[in-house]
């Protein structure tokens, strides 16, 4: 079993909550915000106008730029607004609302059973006319991964099926029940990208799902399941790569950089029905769940369906829930406005107690424990950025790395000061040039 | 706190934490010093108790005192004062009278480490720079030990030296004299029946509270290994009164402060690196210090000047060591 060598945390996982509930489909939404921007990069532009009908699948925003994403109409219905909507990221972003017409009319979805036999142009193309983004939060446009400048040789593809936050198990559910079609888009990646040699690396706490992967992969001998530790950050990119390959995403550079793309599971699965189905990114798995739910799921859900639907199909929140998270409890983000949209990067909604959340309004001096430093996975010195930042020495805050960091939380998660060092470092950040 | 209009909370990641705090860190090494507090007792019998309470007493009121003049916010509650008086409190001698604790307390926690901006601002360890405050303004009562007598009853009129004492101004010859032989020697220096501080005698009891703390993770071997095997290999080469490599380096570890000192004094977070590499060198600037004071200064003790002078290069070692990026180019700038 692989892992990577510094730091991490062993935060419980709580995963039991939900991980045994099958992906139930969420009832469509009386009316669907679709945000403009779900991803990182150009906004798209809005190719309708208010009061036009839309069809599910319909394209309905175009990229702009390089770095971007269409964006796909997910129900059927009338368009009744172009306004600003809350993001699950806390910003106001230029949304399509669309008032479903309860007849669920789709665009007509060109299948291709004979998907292999497609150039890689081709199926590049339609992963990027599927508006397909990276959907374990980060939300980075596939193609864009897929492209990578010529001198940089790719010779490997990961799965990223480690699901390290605490409580999420939409990947879970998704590996456990559609292990075929993700092995199906892994192996569309690797034809994109012209290379023979896939990886899917699993944390060990999901036994089942790493047998169903491998019973799914069997019959490709260029790719290979490999179990992981159990440990947070096991699933960001280059902890993962570390933990497979072996190898060291240099500082300041990118996977493409040690000739690795990672791709979350649930992409590949997008890939899949991108490119056998014809069926754009419109829809995704969303665990609902934590302590503060009254019975955890595991639901497919339209883009744009409100948070608050997702919450009350699995019987609302518990009165003790204080505080909505948009993904994982250590990188997602506290909720705004219950009426806030599923977007693509949209992993998870956990609803956590007032005793399982900490409240860091209060903190202490640091007290040079080096937990944090125990617990960087980038090897950084999280105390000295923490209070070089609190003092405002953000230039002294650089020389101590800042900008290596990624901002997993581990630093803060073992801070026995309950400081808000990602906070800090968050600010800094804003404050002096990389 | 941002509450949004459904009444839930708006805050940054991560949202959830670890459940150590502080407190639970201060009261759990406080608890493991238990086992070294009881041979105390049991061997210098009721004036244990009382020195130590003392320390105790005089280190939180100074907390309290201090933190009030500043206009601070009152942190009795954390334990780092109660635990800063317990360590000093172990660090004396049973026979003090009662002003010596008072104001050692109130150097310590007081001056060492209010004045100073507080827990986590202080430079030196507050217990030892109390210690070195009595030990240099009333040094005959700071080395002033009591015969230990068995059984928690002792009145300890008598006084003697300590081993290291005897060890410096009279040789080996002198020791095995006291002792019987060699072997008799090191049981009783395991168990801690010698004079010395109260708490630092019986190695069995501190190193059975330190092993609660490595398996609690609260600390790490890296800076007591270090320490310990630099004191017994300098023990072994300088310390042989017939040549180099001749001297007895289990004497050397077993005597004095050392064991408290490496394993509780020398690992204060806030006084110690935090760089793994730093550390070990740490240890081993302790340990140098500690045999070179033993053997070639004046005192016949050298663990807490040699922890007081390395916490003030713990910064520096800190800044120089760091640790290993993640990616970072290895090939010189």
């Amino acid at each position: 079993m692989s892992t990577f060598t510094l730091g991490g945390i062993h935060p419980p996982e709580h995963k039991e909550l939900a991980c045994n509930a099958a992906i139930e489909v969420c009832k469509l939404p009386q009316r669907a915000v679709v945000p403009l921007s779900q991803h990182i990069g150009a906004p798209c532009k809005s190719l309708i106008e208010v009061g036009q009908r839309v069809l599910a699948g319909q394209l309905i925003g175009n990229p702009e730029g390089f770095i971007s994403a269409p964006v796909h109409a997910s129900i059927a219905g009338k368009v009744t607004g172009i306004e600003a909507f809350p993001s699950p990221m806390g910003r106001m972003v230029p949304s399509i609302v669309i008032e479903n017409d309860k007849s669920d009319e789709w665009t007509p979805l060109e299948g291709d059973p004979n998907y292999m036999e497609r150039s890689a142009d081709v199926l590049k193309g339609r992963i990027k006319a599927s508006g397909i983004v990276g959907m374990g939060g980060a939300t980075f446009p596939t193609v864009v991964k897929l492209s990578p400048p010529k001198e940089k040789k790719i010779d490997a593809v990961i799965i990223n099926g480690a699901e390290c936050e605490p409580y999420l198990t939409a990947d879970h559910r998704l590996m456990l029940e559609n292990p075929k079609e993700i092995v199906e888009g892994l192996k569309i990646l690797m034809k994109v990208l012209e290379l023979n040699k896939g990886y899917i690396g699993i944390e060990e706490n999901k036994p089942d799902a790493i047998e169903k992967m491998k019973d799914a992969a069997s019959g490709d001998k260029n790719i290979e399941v490999w179990t992981l530790v159990t440990k947070y950050p096991q699933g960001a990119e280059k902890m993962l790569i570390k933990s497979i390959l072996n190898r060291e995403v240099p500082a300041g550079g990118l996977p493409m950089d040690v000739g690795v793309v990672v791709q979350n599971c649930g992409t590949a699965y997008a890939i899949y029905e991108a490119c056998c189905l014809g069926k754009p990114l419109m829809e995704r798995v969303v665990s609902v769940t934590g302590p503060g739910i009254t019975s955890p799921k595991n639901l497919r859900a339209r883009i744009g369906t409100p948070v608050s639907q997702l919450i009350e199909t699995c019987g609302g929140l518990k009165s003790g829930a204080v505080k909505v998270i948009s993904g994982g409890p250590m990188m997602g983000f506290a909720i705004y406005d219950l009426d806030t949209p599923v977007t693509k990067g949209t992993s998870g909604i956990v609803a956590l107690e007032d005793k399982d959340i900490v409240h860091r309004t209060k903190f202490n001096h640091c007290i040079r424990c080096g937990r944090c430093v125990e617990a960087c996975p980038m090897g950084l010195m999280p105390l000295m950025l923490s209070v070089y930042s609190e003092k405002g020495l953000y230039t002294d805050a650089k020389d101590y790395h800042l900008f290596d960091c990624f901002e997993c939380g581990s630093c803060t998660y073992v801070c026995p000061s309950k400081r808000p060092i990602v906070q800090q470092i968050r600010l800094a950040k804003t404050m002096v040039k990389p | 706190m941002e509450q949004n209009k459904q009444g839930l909370i708006v805050s940054v990641s991560p949202h959830i934490s670890s459940e150590e705090t502080v407190p639970r860190i201060m009261w759990t090494v406080s608890i493991s010093l238990l086992p070294a507090l009881v041979m105390g007792i049991y061997y210098f019998g009721p004036k244990a108790v009382y020195v130590t309470a003392l320390c105790i007493i005089g280190s939180m009121a100074s907390e309290w005192f201090v933190q009030k003049l500043a206009g601070k916010e009152i942190t009795l509650a954390d334990g780092s004062a109660f635990l800063t008086g317990i360590l000093l409190g172990l660090n004396m001698p049973s026979t003090v009278p009662f002003y010596i604790p008072l104001v050692s307390a109130f150097v310590a926690v007081g001056i060492t480490k209010q004045l100073f901006g507080g827990l986590g601002y202080n430079i030196f360890n507050p217990a030892l720079i109390g210690r070195a405050f009595a030990l240099i303004t009333w040094t005959r009562a700071m080395t002033t030990w009591a015969v230990p007598d068995a059984a928690f009853v002792a009145i300890n009129a008598k006084t003697t030296a300590t081993p290291l004492g005897i060890l410096k101004e009279e040789g080996m010859g002198k020791l095995l004299e006291v002792f019987g032989d060699k072997l008799s020697l090191y049981k009783e220096l395991l168990i801690g029946h010698r004079a010395g501080s109260l708490g630092e005698t019986s190695m069995i009891a501190i190193l059975i509270g330190a092993a609660f703390l490595v398996y609690r993770r609260y600390i790490s071997l890296r800076i007591p290994l270090s320490f310990l095997a630099t004191v017994a290999v300098g023990a072994w080469i300088f310390g042989g009164k017939t040549g180099y490599f001749t001297g007895d380096p289990i004497i050397h570890l077993l005597s004095g402060g050392l064991m408290l000192g490496a394993f509780y004094m020398a690992t204060d977070y806030v006084t110690c690196p935090t760089v793994k590499s730093g550390q070990i060198l740490f240890g081993i600037g302790c340990g140098f210090l500690t045999i070179l004071i033993r053997l070639k200064a004046g005192y016949p003790e050298g663990v807490m000047f040699a922890i007081l002078i390395m916490n003030c290069f713990a910064p520096l070692i800190d800044r120089n060591c760091r640790t290993s990026v993640f990616g970072a180019k290895k090939e010189k700038k």
